[in-house]
């Protein structure tokens, strides 16, 4: 009986200083963008718990608006998601740049999300990373696919796949020499210009082996050669060519699509501190390396450089000429409108046989 | 007494109640009016019945109900197919004893989730995967093909997961036969066929309802197995309630279509059930 009640203070004692142990840090992110390494290093330095939730730009934006910006301390969308849906759901609050240790940031990349992520008086986006949209090719079975239009090449048919959202329309339009960007203000044109685009996906259809939605399953249809040609991010290629050298990442002809994913601070997030101490914890140079070495990914942080392995800065230099740099087009702010009439025209693509 | 009866009553029954009220009642009806509801030219929110309009209007939304539904069907259809021999064989074949041991067997499956066994599939059918392994490797291929991706394997991913809610209905009801009017009917000089059709089919007739009707449902309101499995041909309904939920952010939309697919889907059953002559409530008993 003795025993038993000792147990019982014991586990009751846990139980205790778990709830006394300071308010968790919940974070809506992406998958890797927040390695264990650093959260057991957060953790340590802070004392603050670390939650994490693994989604998407669409989930993301979705489960905030579900809640109204609550049940999370930190987001991360790309930067060119946040003021339209900022304006009509009112997810997020204003960031406080006064607490951001601006001095770890490249510069004009924080200007640029500043400037994409206002909504009236404040802006709501700090840098994380960035990267490319581009292909990922097996050169050795798809020696010539240099622009998106390999994606409609019945050359590679059966060994094609991309995913049905709006990166790929985007790409589409570029690859035929229009440009998207320039025609988001007006609706009209924007539509012309898109549904001739998804005509163009219905007739290349019967070439696409399938339509995927999981970056890993999607390198694993790439490694074992089951796809030669495929629209997806500068890392996965990156990684695949470590493993096999005939895999890469290609900056497309027509342009490699850039994106920004940022830190924003939901409108009812409960351990605001917290938040803002992992946003300075993560452009910290030291850790921001942790993350690119790891996930091939290009930081935001300044001097993060300095930490690199050498493999990842030769991935860049690989891919990407001067004149392939300067040709990146950087994705602007996007309406709700316009989402909503891409999001129709993709289940067209996807319903048509 | 009367009373206290009453009492006891009420208390089993609140917790019910609120469960039913709390989070199902109350979150359809926010549905429901958020169903109603639209943006005008100005952008400001007003009541309309634009979102239901657009299903009947836009051929691209009722195209993919009728096929999602027709699908639902043609898979009941199969998965009652492959599933009653098994069930008669559990119950009037083997002994007693061995019949408990192959029901556990039949179960064993769906102790791991419906992805697990999902992804268990593409392993063995993707191009690179098990069986085109098997194939090539015996000389009876030249080359892999891709099983994946296409109508056939995703119906056979739906008759796989949804065969346990068909053969459990099937077994209990067939096990309360009386064997001995089968003996009858045979003595008595009718043929397989006849026993089948007038004696066995009318008898199990509950258990095939209710087990066709949650397969059905299943069907129709599954999301992961056509996603994973259909691949690039397969919009479901369900995905493209997700869809506008999660892609185009037309939540008002999302919902008009989760009413359209529980008004449509209930006015099949109801007239599943016309033309079969059966009663929900005798075969739910």
């Amino acid at each position: 009986m003795k025993k038993l009640i000792t147990i019982a203070t014991c586990i009751l004692m846990g139980l205790a200083t778990n709830l006394q142990a300071a308010e968790p840090l919940k974070i809506l992110t992406w998958k890797g963008y927040a390695p264990q390494e650093l959260v057991d290093k957060f953790e340590k330095e802070t004392g603050t718990k670390v939650e994490l939730t693994f989604t998407n730009n669409e989930e993301m934006i979705a489960k905030l608006r579900a809640t109204r910006g609550a049940g999370f301390d930190l987001a991360q969308p790309s930067q060119d998601r946040i003021s339209s849906v900022q304006a009509e759901f009112n997810i997020y609050q204003p960031m406080d740049y006064a607490k951001i240790d601006s001095a770890q940031i490249i510069p004009s990349m924080l200007a640029a999300v500043q400037k994409n992520t206002k909504v009236g008086e404040a802006s709501y986006g700090v840098p994380f990373c960035y990267g490319t949209d581009g292909l990922v090719v097996n050169t050795k079975l798809a020696p010539d696919a240099k622009d998106y239009s390999a994606l409609l090449d019945k050359a590679y048919e059966g060994r094609i796949s991309y995913r049905l959202k709006r990166p790929t329309l985007i790409a589409l339009a570029f690859a035929e020499g229009d440009d998207p960007f320039a025609k988001y203000g007006d609706a009209t044109a924007y539509k012309a210009l898109m549904d001739t685009i998804a005509d163009k996906m219905i007739a290349g259809k019967p070439y696409v082996k399938n339509y995927w939605s999981n970056g890993d399953a999607l390198l694993e249809m790439i490694r074992s050669g089951e796809v030669a040609v495929a629209m997806g991010w500068d890392n996965g290629g990156w990684k695949l060519h470590a493993e096999n050298p005939d895999i890469d990442f290609v900056a497309p002809k027509s342009g490699a699509l850039g994106w920004i994913d940022t830190f924003t601070i939901p409108a009812k997030a409960k351990n605001v501190d917290g938040a803002y101490k992992w946003i300075n914890f993560m452009l910290r140079p030291e850790n921001a390396a942790v993350f690119s070495n790891q996930e091939k990914y290009a930081t935001a942080s300044k001097e993060a450089g300095k930490f690199l392995d050498a493999e990842v800065r030769d991935n860049i230099n690989r891919s990407f000429t001067a004149a392939d740099i300067d040709n990146i087009k950087w994705y602007p702010p996007v309406s709700t409108e316009i989402e909503q009439l891409e999001g129709k025209l993709l289940d067209k693509v996807k319903a048509a046989q | 007494m009367k009373n206290h009866f009453r009492l006891g009553l009420f208390i089993f029954i609140t917790p019910v109640l609120l469960w039913l009220l709390l989070l199902i009642i109350v979150p359809h009806v926010e549905l429901l009016l958020m169903s109603l509801h639209g943006k005008d030219d100005m952008g400001r929110t007003v009541w309309t019945l634009a979102n239901y309009r657009n299903f009947f209007t836009e051929e691209i939304y009722w195209y993919t109900f009728v096929r999602t539904a027709l699908y639902a069907v043609i898979v009941t259809i199969l998965t009652f197919l492959v599933t009653f021999p098994v069930a008669f064989y559990i119950t009037k074949i083997v002994s007693p004893r061995l019949s408990g041991f192959l029901t556990v067997l039949l179960l064993m499956p769906f102790w791991v989730s419906e992805l697990v066994r999902v992804y268990g599939w593409m392993i063995l059918l993707r191009e690179s995967g098990v069986i085109n392994h098997l194939l090539t490797s015996a000389g009876l291929l030249d080359a892999p093909v891709e099983m994946l991706y296409n109508d056939i394997t995703m119906l056979m991913g739906l008759v796989y997961t949804s065969m346990l809610f068909m053969v459990v209905p099937l077994i209990s009801s067939l096990e309360g036969m009386d064997d001995s009017l089968i003996e009858a009917a045979h003595d008595l000089g009718a043929s397989p066929m006849t026993i089948f059709y007038r004696i066995i089919i009318p008898y199990a007739a509950p258990g095939i309802t209710s087990g066709s009707i949650v397969v059905f449902m299943l069907a129709l309101g599954n999301y992961l197995t056509p996603k994973l499995m259909g691949g690039k041909n397969s919009l479901w309904f369900t995905e493209q309630i997700y869809n506008e939920f999660i892609a185009s952010f037309n939540w008002n939309q999302g919902a008009a279509f989760g009413f359209l697919l529980l008004a449509l889907s209930s006015l099949i059953i109801w007239a599943g059930l016309k033309i079969s002559k059966q009663q929900l409530g005798k075969a739910l008993s």
